[in-house]
């Protein structure tokens, strides 16, 4: 063993970083109504808002792993100005704040959106309020997720395996399917279970462009937001719901990683 | 390949940073040509634009086939080559068993019953017993044959082989270079290897090739080029002392005003070659026959086995193989002054 020491300062001071986390789990589980967590559960508005969260979130990881794999590609094999400007545009949305982002996706596709417009005009669609909104947000926020870890599996897969491939005679989709995409499935799969914990929390952007119609729009985390002033136990409920999953994916992405060593 | 006929034509250049490989090669098939050359020479360039993996200028015909031509914008990519490849670490697919190694290729090919036909290649090669076995259980000399086995089940008309066993430990390299040589007599296209090892270059090749900063410096066949030495690079991986100059019928005038007698030198520029055991070393001037007479001094002594090679530099330098008695007797250490006599007989010479 090596003798290393840590002073008390920076044990006190990383104490007081781990209380910061610790804390307020405690207070979630400690206040939890375990009495009536069941009734809470089953009850239509909880149930509700969870399928819908549960829906919208798969589908946006959906469209960010196929839109987003292209990206990652497109991101890690080339290179320059134009390159660094279009990667940096990716994972904007990663700082961004989120109510921003709903915010931008109003004005893009809203009614008078530079994009929304012309979609309206020509086919009568409108996106805002409706639940391919609250999933375009989602995307919007959660794909950059994907793309940072599917590029960086590019980024360190050793390309002569694809080289080999072609010289055996493999085309491009050949390789790509049978030599590309399962030398990144690692990657992929961090990335997307990323993508998709990300979508599931989202708040900001989808209470902004998509709104909180039950049913419709009103995902977990906005359910959440606002029980907490009308009905509490299932505000707290619903959080432990959130919880548990978090866990569930912090446990499972652990298995992976260890496995994937 | 029931024809004889397949040959290779190639003429390639690559300009990259500074460095330019400038080659020119041809190959029949049944013979395995060697690309022998120092690390950085330019072979795994070679061979990745043989492969058709790097851009070049210059011209590749295979078997009569057109595979590149700067000229004309001619280009066929890897997957329509018939070329291929075997990489120096192998590159076997990670999340493929052995068995689906060597099939890739023929799937690829859309040839029915791949895995059949891939088991068969391994169980012929005695690996039947590790065809569901992945990559990473494989020893370092199952994963070389693997390898190559994937290559020659597609059936290719060039096979290239990158290093073939320098990845692989030297306790094994001999049984895998006997091998290697089996698996490689009954491939009968034109068979490419590049090698930095001598040694691996002597067992397989038919035909060497010295390359040197990206140009063949030397080529035919093993016996001719190590007689004939024409770098210091092939020199070296033969043994023996290798001097240039310019001949006199019976001399040849060496740099710093030196001159070495040998018999029928001819005339013009020449390479001397003499052989370390040649070079006799005294503690003083010796007197007799011997008209080879120069002084020098020890710059290093290195034991191999019961022979010693003392390296002495002076105005002609020298390496010398004595024995370990003679290394005491005549207290050779690094610094000490010493004479060196060659016999003219001992001396060859062949024009430059």
């Amino acid at each position: 063993m090596k003798r290393t020491r840590v002073p008390p300062a920076i044990g006190l001071l990383a104490g007081l970083g781990l209380l910061l986390f610790l804390l307020p789990l405690a207070g979630l589980i400690v206040r939890a109504p375990w009495n009536q967590a069941l009734g809470e559960l089953t009850d239509p508005t909880t149930t509700t808002a969870l399928g819908l969260s549960i829906f919208c979130s798969l589908i946006a990881t959906a469209i960010a792993l196929v839109l987003g794999i292209p990206l990652a590609m497109i991101l890690a094999r080339t290179r320059g100005t134009l390159r660094n400007i279009l990667r940096a545009l990716t994972t904007l949305p990663m700082v961004l704040p989120p109510v921003v982002g709903g915010v931008a996706l109003l004005l893009a596709f809203g009614r008078r959106g530079i994009a929304g417009a012309l979609l309206y005009q020509a086919f009568g669609i409108q996106i805002p309020f409706t639940t391919a909104a609250a999933v375009m947000a989602e995307t919007f926020v959660a794909m950059p997720f994907l793309v940072i870890a599917v590029e960086a599996g590019l980024r360190s897969l050793d390309h002569r395996y694809e080289e080999a491939a072609r010289s055996l005679g493999a085309g491009y989709w050949r390789v790509f399917t049978r030599v590309t995409l399962p030398l990144l499935r690692p990657a992929i799969f961090s990335g997307a279970v990323l993508c998709w914990a990300r979508a599931l929390g989202e708040f900001g952007a989808t209470i902004t462009f998509a709104g909180n119609f039950p049913g419709r729009t009103q995902t977990v985390p906005i359910a959440v937001y606002l029980a907490l002033e009308t009905k509490p136990e299932a505000a707290i409920t619903l959080s432990l719901i959130s919880l548990v999953v978090s866990v569930a994916i912090l446990v499972g992405m652990r298995d992976r990683w260890l496995g994937a060593l | 390949m029931a024809r004889g006929a397949v040959t290779l034509e190639a003429s390639v250049r690559v300009r990259r940073d500074g460095f330019t490989l400038d080659v020119e090669l041809t190959a029949a098939a049944d013979e395995t040509v060697a690309v022998l050359g120092p690390n950085g020479a330019g072979k795994t360039t070679l061979l990745r634009a043989l492969a058709g993996l790097d851009e070049m200028e210059g011209r590749v015909v295979l078997d009569g086939e057109v595979l590149d031509d700067s000229a004309r914008g001619v280009y066929v990519p890897p997957e329509r080559r018939r070329a291929g490849l075997v990489f120096q670490d192998h590159v076997l697919f990670p999340h493929l068993s052995a068995v689906e190694n060597v099939a890739f290729g023929l799937r690829a090919q859309g040839r029915p019953h791949a895995a059949a036909i891939a088991r068969r290649w391994l169980n012929e090669a005695g690996l039947g017993d590790r065809a569901d076995a992945l990559p990473r259980a494989l020893s370092g000399g199952q994963a070389q044959r693997v390898a190559l086995l994937r290559a020659l089940a597609t059936e290719p008309k060039l096979l290239l082989l990158d290093e073939p066993l320098s990845a692989l430990d030297v306790s094994i390299r001999a049984e895998v270079r006997r091998e290697l040589s089996r698996q490689l007599g009954s491939f009968h296209g034109v068979r490419l290897l590049v090698t930095h090892d001598p040694l691996e270059a002597m067992a397989l090749a038919d035909k060497l090739v010295v390359l040197e900063h990206g140009s063949v410096v030397q080529s035919g066949t093993p016996g001719d080029v190590t007689a004939r030495p024409r770098s210091r690079f092939v020199a070296d991986l033969a043994g023996v002392n290798l001097l240039r100059g310019r001949a006199y019928g019976d001399h040849v005038a060496l740099p710093a005003e030196a001159s070495l007698a040998a018999v029928d030198a001819g005339s013009g520029d020449v390479f001397a070659v003499v052989h370390p055991r040649a070079v006799a070393l005294y503690r003083s001037r010796p007197d007799g026959t011997p008209r080879n007479v120069w002084r020098g001094q020890v710059d290093s002594v290195d034991l191999e086995g019961e022979r010693v090679r003392v390296r002495v530099v002076g105005p002609v330098p020298l390496v010398a193989e004595v024995t370990r008695a003679a290394v005491l007797e005549l207290g050779l250490i690094a610094g000490a002054s010493v004479w060196m006599a060659v016999k003219a007989t001992e001396v060859s010479v062949y024009p430059a």
